[in-house]
């Protein structure tokens, strides 16, 4: 299999999630979709790293999980936050700080 | 057998992806992304990724995704009607922004002229990928990363707990705080009464 497919696959998913970040309104969406985008990233790395055979690229992806699992937990404890306040789950309407 | 695999799974990837974004539902949009996991699980195991493979089901398809569902269950859906407030301009010209990025990425990757990226990849040696590896050089050349990654993880609990937790503003009366598990029983409060135990309360009014 050629990598050029991999990056193809990396490429289609990656916009998928753009398009979602752009679209959706409803944060715990937007955080989805920014999975999405991190996911598509590390399989674009994973493949340069079988290309060049260095393992590096690998490490690169596992640090990339972490700090995807890091932005989840903070991203969940904001909507939470913003449950208990009563506030809109939206992001238009959060637009507070737009001045 | 490799390219059969390869396009079942990358099916697999973009259909959980394309789910992820369309479907309104929440618990169905976290169950498309688990889908698009495991998808791209098969993807990393074809590219000698195991451990990353493995990583990617057990902490992203299992726990993470777990912490999705309990916060779409407590939060539940948006259940007003979706306003058009955005209008569907927006929403095609962000459209049309991802679209342009594809072409854009489509030109990238075919056109860089990379030799390498036409062909099968590098010889690789038998251990590529596996857990000794990856331990070995997150232990040895990444070892400043590695501390630096569990720093975060760390601060990332703690900021979720203090994000997440109860403001002292909205006082819930049923909270048990720790001091009422740690004071003996029959001290006096209007718990114990409640409950009776009150030597008093038990003795009853012809005890006095």
């Amino acid at each position: 299999m050629s990598m050029t497919w991999y990056l193809a696959v990396s490429a289609v998913v990656f916009c998928i999630g753009m398009a979602g970040v752009l679209t959706r309104r409803n944060p715990l969406a937007i955080l989805l979709c920014l999975e999405l985008m991190l996911n598509a990233s590390n399989l674009s790395l994973v493949a340069f790293a079988r290309t060049h055979g260095n393992q590096d690229g690998q490490i690169f992806a596992l640090i990339v999980m972490v700090v995807a699992a890091c932005e989840v937990a903070i991203g969940l404890g904001l909507i939470v936050a913003l449950y208990r306040r009563r506030l809109p789950i939206d992001v238009d309407e959060l637009r507070e700080l737009q001045g | 057998m490799a390219e059969v695999v390869f396009v079942i799974a990358s099916l697999v990837v973009i259909a959980g992806a394309a789910g992820t974004v369309l479907v309104r539902n929440a618990f169905y949009a976290v169950l498309a992304l688990v889908c698009h996991l495991l998808g791209l699980a098969a993807l990393f195991l074809l590219l000698r990724a195991e451990f990353v493979a493995a990583a990617q089901v057990i902490v992203y398809a299992g726990a993470v995704m777990v912490l999705y569902v309990f916060v779409v269950a407590y939060v539940g859906q948006d259940d007003h009607p979706l306003r058009r407030r955005s209008g569907r301009g927006l929403r095609g010209l962000s459209v049309l922004f991802a679209l342009v990025l594809l072409g854009e990425f489509a030109i990238a990757i075919l056109g860089s002229g990379l030799s390498v990226l036409d062909q099968k990849g590098a010889g690789f040696f038998p251990l590529f990928g596996t857990p000794e590896e990856i331990g070995r050089l997150f232990l040895t050349k990444f070892l400043l990363a590695f501390e630096l990654a569990s720093m975060l993880l760390l601060l990332a609990a703690v900021g979720a707990v203090v994000l997440a937790r109860r403001r002292s503003g909205l006082d819930d009366p049923r909270e048990i705080s720790v001091a009422d598990l740690m004071r003996p029983d029959d001290s006096g409060t209007i718990g114990d009464a409640e409950r009776g135990t009150l030597h008093e309360a038990a003795a009853g009014p012809a005890g006095r």
